[in-house]
Parts: C-alpha cells; sequence; structure tokens
C-alpha cells in the first residue's frame, strides 16, 4: 500500500494552532479546532478568510508556517498528500480530462495497487446515481454531473476526512439546492467526516452540523447553525451568517436578569444570557424578521420593546416583503415581514413602529466609535429566498 | 449578383490566394519532380531528358543509396532521442517552474533561430574541432582517447541535428505543458498518486499533443537535413539529403535526384502515419 498511512479507525481531525503566512499575510492565524469523526463540518467566511488554506493544509497540499494537523493520535502534519487518508473534491472538481468516467473514479484504487477496481467503481457510481456513466469523458458531462463524478472519485478511498472546496459553487441555484439534499444524505450513509468549505451561508447551514465562521484567519465563532444564528459572537457573525440590525448602545452592567442599554438617548433592555457583552460600548442586536411593524405604539404586544420610524423603501419578495425603516436618529433598520396576512404592503413615506421582543435580541461588544452597524440593504436573508 | 450570392462565394474568394499559392509554388513543381523522376536516367541536362515512364529509377536509386537512407533515419532518431532527453525536461521547467523567467527562457530557447542555420553549423564546427575546448576537455577525463575527435563522426552529426532542431521540439511541448492546469497534479497527488506516478498518469499524457506535434516538428526536417552532415560530417555520414543535393547540383542527375526525393517523402510519410496512428490519444498509449 505504498507506505501510506494505514485506515485505522480515524478519530477526530483537530487542528492545533495553525498558522500558514504567505510572506507578510497571514491566511490562518493559531487555529485550534476539533471535528468530532462522522460529523459534516463547514467552515464559512467569505474569500480571503483562510478558509481555503485551512482545508488545503488538512489535504497537504499547503505546508503550514506552523502548528499541527492532527488524525486522531497521529501527526500528518508533514505528510505528504498521497500519503494522507484525505481526500478532496476540488472547486473545480479537477477531473482528469484524459480518463473516462470509470478511469477517474478508479485513480486512487490504481495508484495504491489495487486491481479488480471494476465492482467497487461501479457500487460508487450508483451512490452518486451516475450508473452506466463509467465509459464517458468528463467533458460530455453536466457540471452536477461532474462534481458527482468527483465526489465518487474522492469518497471510493473511503478517507478518513473528506474535505469539499466550495463543491458547489460552480452549479446553478436548483441544482445547488439538490446538491446539498445529496451530499447530506451521502455524508449519513458513509459516515466519513466531511469538512466542507463554503462562502455561502445558506450552504454552511443546510447541510453542516457544526459551522465555524472564519474571518480573517480566525474562528469568530463554532457551533450549530442554529445556535450560531439565533445568538451570534461578534458583528462580522451576525451579518455575515444573515442579517442583523446592530445598533450602537451603551450598557452598564446587569441588573437582575435583565442588562438594560442605552440607544440614541432610548432606553431597552436585553435578557443578560443573551449579552455577549453588559458593560461599555455594545451592539444591540436584531434580526430583520424579528422586527414587526405597526402603524402605533398602542396595543404592542406585552414586553416588547419599540423604536419609531418612516418607511422608505418596501420591496416584495414572495415569502416576505423587506421594508427599510428611517428612524428618529436618522439610521435605518430593516424588517422582514411575512406575508402570511390579508393586508396590503405598507407605503412608503408610512409612520410606522417596529417592536420586538426583547428575548430575540442580543447584546454583543462594540469597539468605541463604530456607530449602527444596519443589515445588508434588501438581500435574500437566509430562509426568505424565493 | 445578389448580396446571399456574394455572402456564398466570400469564402472561396479568401481561400483564393493560399490556393493559387500552393498551386503554382507545390502542385506544379511536385507534378514536375515526379514527371523527372520517371525521365530516361540515360539522358543528360546538356542532351535533354526524355519521358520514358522509367520506373526503373527508383529500385535504382533505392539500391544504390539505402545506406543513406538507413542513415538519415537512424541519425534524426537518436537526433530526436536526445532532443527529448533534453527537451521534456526543459519545456517542462519554463512552463511550470520558471515563474517570472518563463519569456526570457523562451527567448532563450529561439534566439538561436534569429542566426542563420549555416552559421550557426559553422559555430558547431569549431566548438567540435579537434583542437577546441571540448573534444580537449574530453580527452583529458579520457572520454575520448588522445586521438579520438568529435568533428567528422557521427557524434558531431547528431548532435548537430539535435541543436538545430530543439527548439522545433520544445516550443510545442512547452505549449501543451503550459496549458496543464496545475489542480489536476494536487488531485492526482491527493489520490494516492507518487510524484512520479502523477508525471506518468497525468502530466505525460496531457502533454501528448505538445509531445506528437514536437516530434514531428523535429524529425521530419531533421530526416530529410543535409546541412549537418555536410559540414560536421564525411562522406561516410552523408545522410539522404546530401546525395539528392549531389544529384541536383553536382552530378546533374535529375531522374535520380527526383526519385530519392519521392522516396524520402513517401518513407517519411509513411513514417509519420505509422507513429499518428500509435499515437491516437483515443488509443490511450504513447
Amino acid at each position: 500500500m505504498n507506505g501510506m498511512v494505514n485506515e485505522s479507525p480515524g478519530g477526530d481531525l483537530r487542528l492545533d494552532g495553525l498558522t500558514k503566512r504567505f510572506g507578510r499575510i497571514t491566511a490562518v492565524d493559531g487555529l485550534d479546532l476539533t471535528v468530532a469523526q462522522g460529523s459534516f463540518f463547514a467552515l464559512l467566511g467569505p474569500s480571503g478568510c483562510g478558509k481555503t488554506t485551512t482545508l488545503r493544509a488538512v489535504a497537504g497540499l499547503e505546508e503550514p508556517t506552523s502548528g499541527r494537523v492532527l488524525l486522531g493520535d497521529r501527526d500528518i502534519t508533514r505528510l505528504r498528500p498521497h500519503r494522507r487518508p484525505v481526500n478532496t473534491v476540488f472547486q473545480s472538481y479537477a477531473l482528469f480530462p484524459h480518463l473516462n468516467v470509470h478511469e477517474n473514479v478508479a485513480f486512487g484504487l490504481r495508484r495504491r495497487g489495487i486491481r479488480s477496481v471494476d465492482a467497487e467503481v461501479a457500487r460508487m457510481l450508483a451512490l452518486v446515481r451516475l450508473d452506466g456513466f463509467g465509459p464517458r469523458r468528463p467533458a460530455q458531462l453536466s457540471g452536477g454531473q461532474q462534481q458527482r463524478v468527483a465526489l465518487a472519485r474522492a469518497l471510493i478511498n473511503q478517507p478518513q476526512v473528506l474535505l469539499l472546496d466550495e463543491p458547489l459553487g460552480a452549479l446553478d441555484l436548483k441544482l445547488r439546492r439538490q446538491m446539498q439534499v445529496e451530499l447530506k444524505r451521502l455524508q449519513i450513509e458513509v459516515g466519513t467526516t466531511f469538512v466542507q468549505v463554503t462562502h455561502d451561508q445558506e450552504e454552511a447551514m443546510t447541510m453542516a452540523d457544526t459551522v465555524a465562521v472564519m474571518n480573517a484567519g480566525r474562528i469568530e465563532q463554532l457551533g450549530g447553525p442554529a445556535d450560531i444564528y439565533e445568538y451570534p459572537a461578534t458583528a462580522f457573525v451576525a451579518n455575515f451568517l444573515g442579517q442583523s440590525n446592530l445598533l450602537a448602545a451603551e450598557a452598564a452592567g446587569p441588573a437582575g436578569s435583565e442588562v438594560p442599554v442605552t440607544a440614541h438617548g432610548a432606553r431597552f433592555s436585553v435578557p443578560a444570557d443573551r449579552a455577549r457583552a453588559d458593560r461599555g460600548a455594545v451592539h444591540l442586536g436584531v434580526r430583520p424578521e424579528k422586527l414587526h411593524l405597526a402603524g402605533t405604539d398602542a396595543g404592542l404586544p406585552a414586553g416588547h420593546q419599540h423604536v419609531a420610524g418612516v418607511v422608505t423603501d418596501a420591496s416584495y419578495v414572495g415569502v416576505s416583503t423587506q421594508y427599510l425603516v428611517r428612524t428618529a436618529w436618522g439610521g435605518e433598520l430593516s424588517a422582514f415581514v411575512a406575508n402570511s396576512g390579508l393586508g396590503g404592503q405598507l407605503p412608503i413615506g408610512a409612520s410606522v413602529v417596529a417592536h420586538w421582543d426583547p428575548r430575540h435580541a442580543f447584546l454583543l461588544p462594540r469597539e468605541p466609535g463604530h456607530g449602527d452597524r444596519a443589515a445588508g440593504r434588501l438581500d435574500a436573508p437566509v430562509g426568505a429566498a424565493p | 449578383m445578389t448580396a446571399r450570392g456574394r455572402h456564398r462565394l466570400l469564402p472561396y474568394l479568401l481561400l483564393l490566394p493560399g490556393v493559387a499559392w500552393l498551386l503554382l509554388f507545390f502542385a506544379v513543381p511536385l507534378l514536375q519532380l515526379a514527371a523527372a523522376s520517371l525521365y530516361d536516367p540515360g539522358g543528360s541536362l546538356s542532351t535533354g531528358y526524355a519521358m520514358t515512364w522509367a520506373f526503373g529509377n527508383y529500385p535504382d536509386a533505392l539500391r544504390a543509396y539505402w545506406p543513406q537512407f538507413a542513415r538519415s533515419f537512424m541519425y534524426a532518431g537518436a537526433a530526436l532521442a536526445l532532443a527529448l532527453l533534453m527537451g521534456y525536461p526543459l519545456a517542462y521547467a519554463i512552463a511550470r517552474k520558471a515563474g517570472r523567467w518563463k519569456n526570457l527562457l523562451l527567448v532563450a530557447v529561439v534566439a538561436p533561430m534569429f542566426t542563420s542555420f549555416l552559421v550557426r553549423t559553422l559555430a558547431w564546427k569549431t566548438i567540435l574541432s579537434d583542437n577546441g575546448w571540448l573534444v580537449g576537455l574530453l580527452r583529458d577525463v579520457h572520454l575520448l582517447g588522445p586521438d579520438g575527435r568529435l568533428l567528422a563522426t557521427p557524434v558531431s552529426v547528431v548532435l548537430g541535428l539535435t541543436y538545430n532542431f530543439l527548439p522545433f521540439l520544445v516550443l510545442p511541448l512547452y505549449a501543451s505543458l503550459e496549458r496543464l492546469d496545475p489542480r489536476l497534479l494536487e488531485a492526482a497527488g491527493d489520490l494516492y498518486a507518487s510524484p512520479a506516478q502523477t508525471f506518468r498518469r497525468v502530466t505525460l499524457p496531457l502533454s501528448r499533443p505538445g509531445l506528437v506535434a514536437g516530434t514531428l516538428l523535429f524529425f521530419i526536417p531533421a530526416t530529410g537535413d543535409y546541412i549537418n552532415a555536410e559540414l560536421l560530417g564525411t562522406p561516410n555520414e552523408y545522410m539522404i539529403g546530401n546525395v539528392i543535393d549531389s544529384a541536383f547540383l553536382v552530378r546533374l542527375d535529375y531522374p535520380q535526384g527526383a526519385a530519392l526525393s519521392f522516396l524520402l517523402m513517401a518513407a517519411i510519410l509513411a513514417a509519420v502515419f505509422g507513429y499518428l496512428r500509435r499515437a491516437d490519444p483515443s488509443q490511450g498509449v504513447l
């Protein structure tokens, strides 16, 4: 077997102080991370955040400047890529154009000296629903089919960890949805650890058990998709994973189970267990879909807090209508209102009261001097795309 | 004429200059040469040639000069082998490892072409001469005997051929290696291929178009060459090109020169077709 590390039961993938510098640029900055065996893990972040470099360091395609990559108890940091029990689904698939689908899928087995590959190749092609495609050339396949060949080509080697570099990035929206479901099904079926790199928050949230949001070479937050979404740890996460209205506020420490804050002259409060910071400069955050709009402040649900404003923009996106509300201090709030009632759209210029349940609000630390951070203007929010 | 009719004629009009050129300067001379190869061998330039459909010119020419034929293919083959050994790594290094030196190195490969073929070959005469530094060095390290020489040997002719036609091999190879997607090499490594296996299974097959083109561009002119044998060899190293040269320009035996020319063309065409059949990418073998 070529001196390859034997496929003993693997264990968790651990990154220990992983750092990668390119010249003066630090792409990955002292990353510590544990990916549980058998989990579907997503590294989510904007381009240039170091997520792909991290993945390549695990694959052995990039040598870390410092730090270690461990599989179970084994240190694989200095192992050449062809000796690692890890396979990659490349962003552009990187299928071998001179080999047919069968030989592409058989490539890894053949390199390890396995002669009779036909049965296994057929089984893998069936798994990715490409039975009978063996004799075709990659150029004769659609993007989605190529993607599945790349998947079969990696999975046939029964890697301890499967790395996926923006695996669905080249597919159109509909196919991407379909492949998200397929990938998730496959991961459950084969039980291999999947580590996926993506800049698409929706992709990360629908597929992964655990999401690590990366920014500037570091992990900003790690957790289940719902946990991160409902209670982001930083302003970056709050606006990268979905959108948030972040109001610049001042807090003066907790009072009982509440943290009272002052923002733009008004007083609000947030439950203490939803405060990442409770003293000094903070951001008061509310997700746009958790902002409700009412005509007056009379008859708001009990306990709700509110801000008055004027509708400056409305866009209808089917499941919801997305409003921009200008507040008295000139800031803009974004509110997504589900189109579940019978009432029509609020007209631009209408006076409204934006109100929310404080149990949906959260407090984040704020660097003094930073002001409001409005939600992105009317981008498609998570779960509300047509 | 309608606009539509003009439209239909346009492609033919565009072809016209090229076709006229080929007819005048390729097809007509080729027919003339074919005719000359069948003239009465007893004729001469002064008494004139009679067309006697003398097909016997062909076997006669082959009988008289088969050693030069064989030598042409042997020398060109040896030179090709040497050129591949040097040219593949060279093209690979320029295409994949040279970084910002890439263009400079490409210019260096092509630069000798800026001087004339004859001048370059004459320079090799100096390099390989008996009292040149190279022979001196080889004698000092006993790779050559005290009276050993390079010039006027088969070695010098093969070296000359290798040198003169190397760029024709390197450039197409470079072009196909340069296009090679580095992610494919990463993918091969990721799929347990050692660097050697990656070369054998990915790099080499994907550089095949350049390899085939370069081999042909090298081998065809090298087989027909006569300058290298003329300047760096002796009559014992003469190739078929030298024989044709002398048939036309020294011995003035036009029928024989023409017959030899056609034999060379036929031999090269046969070799090329045989090679292309084997090198057909769909066959999967090189």
